[in-house]
């Protein structure tokens, strides 16, 4: 950023201004930027986590985490969202290599466990909801729904954005915009993950454990 | 009630004719005077065919500085609505005595009050801060516009959008009856089950996405598009308190979303986050909402400080005393503004040693206010000071600002607090900061920085007419609440029993009327500024003798700001530049990389306030419709690669040879 | 040209001084219009410490501000341009100055901190009042005490849709926009609200406090002059809000035996049905009294199962604290038939549910709840 510049006619005095060809940077402040949003996004979390923290024991004489929640499925739910973050992370790897090929594989397989974790996660929404332990039961389910539900509203929306992805870089390949795309949604992916982690400590294995 | 069929809730939801208000003569008479000035103005853009202009020029564009005026523009025209609505409850109160009902049943001065609030800190407040901010910041780090271009214009429309639903439950519907903060359970469902409250959430949740990022927009610009050599403690004052707003921004409006949204979902699912039944808890919603409102305070009088920091400096023709100590004031302000919240609930009953705390953390925050005061005091000490509009305002300020500041710490005091929540005592306490504070600043900012904008500066006869008007009315209208709250006089009562108190009330009203006429003179102002313009014409690109590099350009500045980027030496760069004989170049332009205009930040944000509207009537078949478009238009926009443009080389050289004549002619 | 603006600009300033020192000194002329002023003369002890610590305040702050804003004014007159004062552009740091400017503001609020931890805690609502006035302390009886030993007079207080319900437990009576305490007499206010939040605030006798529905708030304070008092309701409740008054009067203690039996022979009961009815919102309600109040009645509204097929907050809270109601629990929650949107005035909404007590009397709303409904 810093150019040589051109001195003044006094001779003394100081450049005042960069006289060199500037380079453009388009996006040059995309990934701080996206940072921001994401911790913006963090303080959504943090506010539905306090919500949980105080509301999460009020159970209204009605059931409790450790009556609802099924720790297996959660386990096996939780994989696939981790799984996802480490094909991620190959795809990222594929395309320092510039394998667009590969990338666009890894973002399948990414893709595929996204929408397992998002149909475990339906599935057991429904279960609840038929059960009769509704979101409107007790301040602890509207809490809980709440906060599993923003988090896989996130993942929806981050499959979305995969899917766009993955259409721009077919059309376009791997050129810069599209290699910083796919870094922002990377940092989304793995955020999303450490929230889950979150969420699966301190609502279901707190919950079920306690 | 007439009951209506099923298909007419099907296809309009809740709305039905009896929405609405045409019962209400007032109402009635508002929507004919904004319907014909509407019209006439739809009229008269489409009589010179300007709409294309308008479109390509302004709507669509990404340019900083034309954003900046646009929320500037916003800002006035809710200052209208906000006022006739501050002007209404004077009027009431002035005459609700004794068993006198006044004018306004209190379904809608309850709406009146609540609107009032609601629009002078969101939609007036907000937009001239973030105004200023948009306009002068990337100015003063001599950048070319702001991070992300699109981002900007998009942020803008959701702000818009946010306006238009409040504006439209004028009309259509009612708006809340809740007071600004919407406390439940008065605000849920079971309390205020009208379509108000839902006007207030989806305005509020829209304007708000707008608000965070532009926060989000601003930090990246300040953090990354800094010119060569400014360093972080080389950074104009203002530079320095608008990057701690948007750090506040970011940091604040997330919670505001998300507890709005817990609202929002209590209304229409039915959970039971602030509900009283089954384990909710409506304490958590004064919390959470005072964790973002009080920072919010703090996110409108920053830049503020910024401002009269930058009036300071220039119109005592001096370096400003104390940078450093400045910085240091602000930065401390920011991290402390969130540790104060619940001194806005000390009757809660939290406990005396809860209360004590959060009492001296906000009386601590008077410390480096205290700080900054002073520093703009000594800069006046061995100055040279022209009385030009905003050095009044500056001095308007440090006059009145210091008496808000002392009832402030009074009712920091908890037990002292006991007596004066909720009190026209504290009605008094926050108008006299952000109107003494906020409301100046906004002044003294847009007369400073008007020529840089418009390329004339702003007429002074009528100017300081305003300030007079403004100034006096303020403590006409306001020492009188001041007095009523010691006489326990509690707010939002609209009709009293006391005949004794109606004589205050009165001499509020009369204040109220002295600020219209202040606003009357601005406006006034500006058009009498837009005839004389040529007598007012600034050339030089520098008419107060500024020090800092928005004042290195010319008048209005070109739409890439600067044809070389500067690189900067001292604190003050421009009067370093001016002391060390800077000489313009005039040869070597280049052709300049920009951003290009587009249409979908319209598009979306318009496409949004739908979804929010149909939300808000039970449309559920627009809002779904509406949804998918937001999400398909965003999508086709990330389709769009071709966003930039080179300005040539031609271009720039036209520009620049014609401010060459301009200097030349001065 | 130049001069002559110069000149203009010159008187301007002036004028604007003028009208500024104008200002500062109307408060003063208003000040001596101080008797109505009740936060500043109020009757109750409480009340008189909160308005010390106010002055207190004020008193210290005004140390800075005066000289703050003098010095404004002076420094603007003196460097005016036109005046040619000395003039130094570089002059922009002193750090005597930065240390004089930080440190005296930091003195007085760690004196007025000092204050405020003090007062807040010797003036914490929730505690007991120990004493009665200045140099009247309250102590415990001993022999050879000149000390005062009283059991504070219980008051509940619950505020309605939109009027004030206070209960005396020790006597048996309630009654409706009217309090009445004896002079000198220690009063602890117990509150909560029916369904919004309130604050009940009696300006002379002392600060307010939140009245929250279903969580009870407490007030101590004691009235030190007989006479008629303005209370009120100091936060928002929605359209009745207004009017949501009622008189305190503080009287002497043979006065207050009267009033309590004035309320036994002329009141009317207020068992869980009167009070449901009660409930219901009403604006500009005239003082009534009431007798035979059960003893349980506030514990009831405090938590939320005046209404006996309801379970009652306690039972809840306590069901939780052991881990909730597990699955069984699901389907304790019966719909509540009247609902207080319409109430309100508001359109019908899907009834709001609740949860059912264990226990139910009879049928599943219980008896007060099929009086209210017959009633709605």
């Amino acid at each position: 950023m810093m150019a040589k510049a051109t001195a003044q006619a006094a001779g003394t005095a100081p450049a005042f201004y960069v006289t060199e060809e500037e380079h453009a940077h388009p996006g040059g402040s995309t990934m701080l930027g996206f940072w921001l949003y994401l911790m913006s996004d963090c303080l959504v979390f943090a506010v539905l986590f306090a919500t949980y923290g105080v509301l999460g024991r009020n159970y209204a004489a009605g059931p409790s985490g450790a009556d609802l929640f099924d720790l297996k499925l959660v386990a096996v739910n939780t994989a696939m969202l981790l799984f996802s973050s480490i094909t991620y992370g190959f795809a990222m790897l594929a395309m320092d290599k510039g394998r667009q090929a590969a990338v666009q594989g890894w973002l399948v397989v990414t893709a595929l466990f996204g929408l397992a974790f998002l149909g475990i996660e339906l599935y057991e929404f429904a279960h609840l909801i038929h059960e009769g332990a509704t979101p409107m039961r007790s301040a602890f389910l509207s809490s809980f729904f709440t906060l599993v539900g923003t988090h896989g509203l996130h993942v929806t929306f981050g499959l979305i954005w995969l899917a766009v992805l993955m259409t721009q870089v077919s059309k376009h390949g791997l050129i810069e915009a599209n290699r910083r795309r796919l870094m922002c949604l990377s940092m989304f992916w793995h955020f999303l993950d450490v929230v889950w982690i979150g969420v699966f400590t301190f609502v279901y294995l707190m919950g079920v454990l306690k | 009630m007439t009951s209506y069929p099923d298909w007419w809730k099907l296809l309009f939801g809740r709305f039905t004719l009896e929405s609405i208000p045409y019962h209400e003569p007032i109402l009635i008479g508002t929507f004919a005077v904004v319907a014909l000035g509407g019209l006439a103005l739809v009229a008269l853009i489409t009589r010179y065919k300007l709409w294309g202009y308008l479109w390509h020029d302004w709507f669509t564009s990404v340019d900083h500085k034309k954003i900046g005026i646009m929320y500037m523009i916003l800002g006035v025209v809710m200052l209208l609505r906000g006022f006739a609505d501050a002007l209404m409850m004077r009027g009431q109160q002035a005459i609700a005595f004794a068993g006198n009902e006044g004018y306004l049943p209190p379904h809608h001065y309850d709406q009146i009050f609540t609107a009032h609030g609601v629009i002078m800190i969101f939609f007036v407040a907000m937009p001239f801060v973030t105004g200023l901010m948009n306009y002068v910041v990337p100015l003063q780090i001599g950048a070319r516009d702001v991070a992300f271009p699109f981002l900007n214009n998009f942020s803008f429309w959701m702000t818009v959008g946010g306006a238009v639903l409040i504006m439209a439950s004028l009309f259509i519907g009612e708006f809340a009856k809740v007071g600004w903060l919407a406390y439940p359970p008065l605000s849920g469902a079971a309390y205020s089950p009208g379509v108000g409250m839902d006007y207030y959430l989806w305005g509020l949740q829209i304007a708000g996405i707008g608000t965070t990022l532009s926060g989000v927009n601003l930090i990246a610009t300040i953090v990354k598009m800094r010119a060569p050599g400014m360093d972080m403690m080389k950074m104009p004052v203002f530079t320095w308190t608008s990057l701690c707003t948007n750090v506040l921004i970011v940091a604040t409006f997330p919670i505001l979303a998300a507890t709005l949204a817990l609202l929002t979902l209590d209304r229409y699912v039915g959970t039971n986050f602030f509900t009283n039944d089954l384990g909710g808890n409506p304490m958590m919603y004064v919390n959470l909402i005072w964790i973002w409102g009080h920072p919010e305070v703090y996110i409108l009088i920053l830049p503020i400080f910024g401002v009269y920091s930058e009036v300071a400096s220039t119109f005592c023709g001096k370096r400003l005393f104390g940078y450093a100590s400045m910085v240091y004031a602000t930065v401390v302000i920011t991290i402390l503004s969130y540790l104060v919240w619940l001194h806005h609930f000390f009757t809660m009953g939290s406990g005396a040693s809860v209360n004590s705390f959060f009492g001296i953390t906000t009386m601590i925050i008077s410390i480096p206010t205290g700080a900054k005061i002073f520093n703009w005091l000594f800069t006046m000490y061995r100055g040279r000071i022209r009385f030009e509009l905003p050095m009044m305002w500056l001095l308007a300020f440090m006059l009145t600002f210091v008496i808000g500041g002392m009832t402030g710490v009074m009712l920091a005091v908890p037990p002292a607090d006991f007596v004066l929540h909720n009190s026209l005592f504290l009605i008094a306490h926050f108008h006299n900061v952000i109107i003494g504070g906020v409301v100046f600043g906004v002044f003294a900012g847009i007369a400073y920085w008007f020529p840089k904008a418009f390329g004339f500066k702003l007429d002074r006869f009528w100017g300081v007419l305003s300030f007079w008007f403004w100034v006096i009315g303020f403590y006409v209208a306001f020492m009188p609440l001041y007095i009523l709250g010691l006489m326990g006089v509690t707010r939002r009562l609209s009709r009293f029993e006391d005949p004794s108190l109606q004589i205050w009330f009165v001499i509020a009203a009369i204040g109220a009327v002295l600020i219209a006429l202040g606003i009357a003179c601005f406006l006034i102002q500006i058009g009498v500024s837009i005839l004389r313009r040529e007598q007012l014409r600034d050339t030089t690109g520098d008419p107060w003798d500024g020090r800092t590099l928005e004042w290195a350009t010319s008048s209005p500045p070109p739409a890439y700001n600067f044809a070389f980027t500067p690189i900067v030496h001292d604190l003050d760069a421009w009067a370093d530049m001016k002391k060390r004989g800077y000489q313009r170049p005039l040869t070597g332009f280049r052709p300049i990389h920009m951003p290009k205009n587009t249409g979908a930040g319209v598009i979306i944000a318009g496409l949004a306030t739908i979804c929010g509207f149909a939300l808000i009537w039970y449309i559920w078949w627009l809002a779904a419709l509406s949804f998918i478009g937001v999400l398909a238009a965003v999508i086709i926009h990330t389709f769009n690669y071709d966003r930039d443009f080179h300005i040539p080389a031609d271009e720039v050289v036209q520009a620049e040879d014609a401010r060459t004549q301009l200097l030349g002619r001065a | 040209m130049d001069l002559e603006n110069g000149g203009s600009r010159n008187r301007e300033v002036s004028t604007l001084l003028r009208i500024f020192r104008a200002i500062a000194v109307l408060p003063l002329f208003a000040l001596l219009g101080g008797c109505q002023w009740v936060l500043l003369a109020p009757s109750g002890d409480v009340a008189l410490q909160q308005r010390n610590l106010l002055l207190a305040s004020t008193a210290l702050m005004l140390l800075i501000i005066i000289p703050v804003m003098a010095l404004t004014i002076f420094f603007a007159w003196r460097y005016r341009a036109s005046a040619r004062a000395a003039y130094d552009p570089d002059w922009n740091h002193s750090l005597p100055l930065e240390v004089v400017i930080w440190s005296v503001p930091l003195l007085i609020i760690i004196v007025i901190g000092a204050m405020t931890w003090m007062g807040t805690h010797l003036l914490d609502p929730y505690r007991p009042l120990n004493r009665i006035a200045a140099g009247k302390p309250i102590v415990e009886a001993r022999a050879g005490s000149s000390g005062i030993r009283k059991q504070p007079l219980v008051i509940q207080v619950v505020a309605l849709d939109w009027k004030w319900l206070f209960l005396y437990p020790a006597q048996g009576v309630a009654s409706l926009n009217e309090v009445v305490a004896p002079v000198d007499q220690p009063i602890e206010f117990r509150i909560t609200s029916s369904a919004v939040m309130n604050s009940l605030f009696i300006p002379a006798l002392a600060g307010q406090i939140y009245a929250m529905p279903g969580m009870q708030t407490k007030l101590n304070a004691v009235i030190n002059h007989p006479g008629e008092f303005e209370g009120f309701s100091a936060n928002y409740s929605g359209a009745g809000f207004s009017d949501m008054r009622f008189r305190f009067r503080g009287v002497d203690d043979a006065a207050f035996g009267e009033w309590v039996q004035g309320a036994i022979r002329n009141g009317s009961t207020l068992g869980r049905e009167e009070y449901l009815v009660l409930e219901r919102p009403s604006e500009r309600e005239a003082v009534r009294y009431f007798r035979d109040v059960p003893s349980d009645l506030f514990t009831a509204v405090l938590n939320m199962c005046v209404d006996r097929a309801k379970m009652c907050t306690r039972d809840m809270m306590a069901m939780d604290a052991k881990g909730g109601g597990g699955k069984e629990g699901i389907h304790t929650v019966a719909a509540l038939e009247y609902d207080k949107s319409v109430r309100r005035g508001g359109q019908p909404l899907p009834p709001r549910p609740f949860v059912m007590a264990i226990c139910t009397p009879t049928d599943v709303y219980g008896a007060a709840g099929v009086t209210a409904r017959a009633v709605n």
